[in-house]
């Protein structure tokens, strides 16, 4: 069946291979521009966003229906314990809130005395539901029902339940892409907020599907670091606000050349159970050269 | 003309099921690849051109969303469309066995390409884990769903079929 060789009256139809080798010309190009700029990114955003992101609202809004009338069937046994737990925590948080208010005012006594400006100060939030995700099962993103038009913009972090989720890796007008800091190709720079010791931290499948996220590159000579530390974004993460909460240190180890450790860390986010996040609209500033 | 307002409405659905239905409901931590489903049907149904471009717009689709390039999916899904297209002389509708087969030979494969090309050449050495934990997974689930979403895409395309044939005559 050649192009060129065409009976009268015979529908012309393009050979296959030809076709193959149209789309593969497309698709490398369109790899390459994408992978150099971000000239597609916007209009075909644009597209799939006004054709599917309506259903997937409406989705998610039944699905969610649908998983809380589950979840209180299974969760009503489980919720009498809690609740009495509860009680004798809030007990024993109002006397440590004392404790704490007691160290704020010093905390602030010395804050002016050292002139320091306010380091932890209120980030602008937005709230943003969960719609669809990433079922490639190789990545950890989903894609929340806010884009441009509500002010989210590309790198933004976002948070959940006082923990760091991940930040924004591509929007449309009415859409974002967030790369959770469990997925495979996500790096946080980290650091413990006990001793500051920089560290890094990198989700991987392996560590998604045991439910803790690798750490490494951590520096800390005096052994300080222990089980149970927090570890928060560091000062010199481009990407990240400094100071939010990444998870808990679970494991620490020696690497084999004996200057730096790695280990494991339990995140902040129960990643399982996410249908609500904070995207954080202040943007870390960025120095330009 | 209807034929291609179906395949346009099956794609969106199945993207839906997969994308924003499937991960609430099912208590899965690896999801089936339908759009795989749909691609290698619609290449052994109707031959290559129409398992190409079924299988780039389901690529492409994929890609908007979730994909760190644009395009790296969209080819896989395109091949996987026209190697099933292939197998287009050999299939007859009453037979399950070949399109299962060809289904899940499609799937380990694409699973495979995705492990070179998104974890191996990273330098992510561990093969038998990833082929444990999300290869083979997804593979066995998108067998059993092969078996719920085959015949609703069979009935679909002889529908369309016969169609065809009676404005023909």
């Amino acid at each position: 069946m050649s192009p060129i060789v065409k009976r009268k009256g015979e529908k012309f139809t393009l050979p296959s291979k030809w076709l193959l080798f149209i789309l593969t010309i497309i698709c490398s190009a369109l790899m390459l521009f994408t992978f150099t700029t971000d000239f597609f990114d916007k209009p075909l955003g644009t597209i799939v966003g006004y054709a599917l992101v309506p259903f997937e609202k409406g989705i998610g809004k039944a699905g969610g229906w649908f998983s809380n009338r589950k979840d209180e069937f299974t969760q009503i046994k489980s919720l009498i314990k809690e609740n009495q737990s509860l009680k004798e925590e809030v007990a024993r948080l109002t006397e440590e809130n004392t404790l704490l208010q007691q160290d704020k005012y010093e905390l602030n006594k010395l804050r002016q005395l050292f002139e320091l400006d306010e380091q932890y100060e209120e980030y602008h939030k937005v709230g943003a539901r969960i719609i669809s995700r990433d079922s490639g099962n190789w990545y950890s993103a989903f894609v929340i029902d806010k884009g441009t038009d509500d002010g989210i913009l590309k790198d933004m972090n976002v948070i959940a339940g006082g923990g760091l989720v991940g930040r924004i890796s591509a929007v449309g007008p009415n859409w974002a892409r967030v790369t959770a800091i469990i997925s495979d190709n996500a790096n946080v720079s980290g650091m413990t907020l006990a001793t500051e010791d920089n560290l890094i931290v990198s989700g991987s499948l392996k560590g998604m599907n045991e439910g803790v996220i690798y750490f490494s590159k951590l520096v800390d000579s005096k052994s300080a670091v222990k089980a149970g530390d927090k570890i928060v974004t560091s000062d010199i993460s481009d990407k990240f606000l400094p100071g939010i909460l990444i998870g808990y240190v679970l494991t620490v180890e020696p690497d084999n050349n004996n200057l730096t450790k790695s280990g494991t860390m339990i995140p902040a986010v129960d990643f399982e159970h996410l249908s609500e996040v904070l995207v954080i609209t202040d943007q870390k500033q960025i120095i330009e050269e | 003309m209807l034929s291609f307002l179906f395949t346009g409405a099956l794609i969106l659905i199945l993207f839906l099921l997969q994308t924003a239905v499937f991960p609430v409901l099912l208590p899965l931590r690896v999801l089936p690849n339908l759009l795989i489903i749909l691609t290698a049907s619609k290449g052994f149904m109707k031959g290559e051109n129409a398992g190409m471009a079924v299988g780039f717009i389901c690529g492409l689709l994929y890609d908007a969303f979730f994909g760190e390039v644009i395009g790296f999916y969209a080819l896989l899904y395109t091949y996987v469309g026209f190697i099933n297209g292939k197998f287009s002389r050999v299939f007859y509708p009453e037979d399950i066995k070949l399109p299962l087969a060809l289904i899940t030979v499609s799937d380990l494969t694409f699973g495979l390409t995705a492990y070179v090309f998104l974890f191996l050449i990273f330098g992510k050495l561990d093969f038998p884990y990833y082929f444990i934990h999300v290869i083979l997974p997804e593979t066995v689930v998108t067998m059993v769903a092969t078996l719920a979403f085959y015949p609703i895409i069979l009935k679909i395309n002889e529908y369309l079929h016969k169609r065809q044939r009676k404005r023909e005559y």
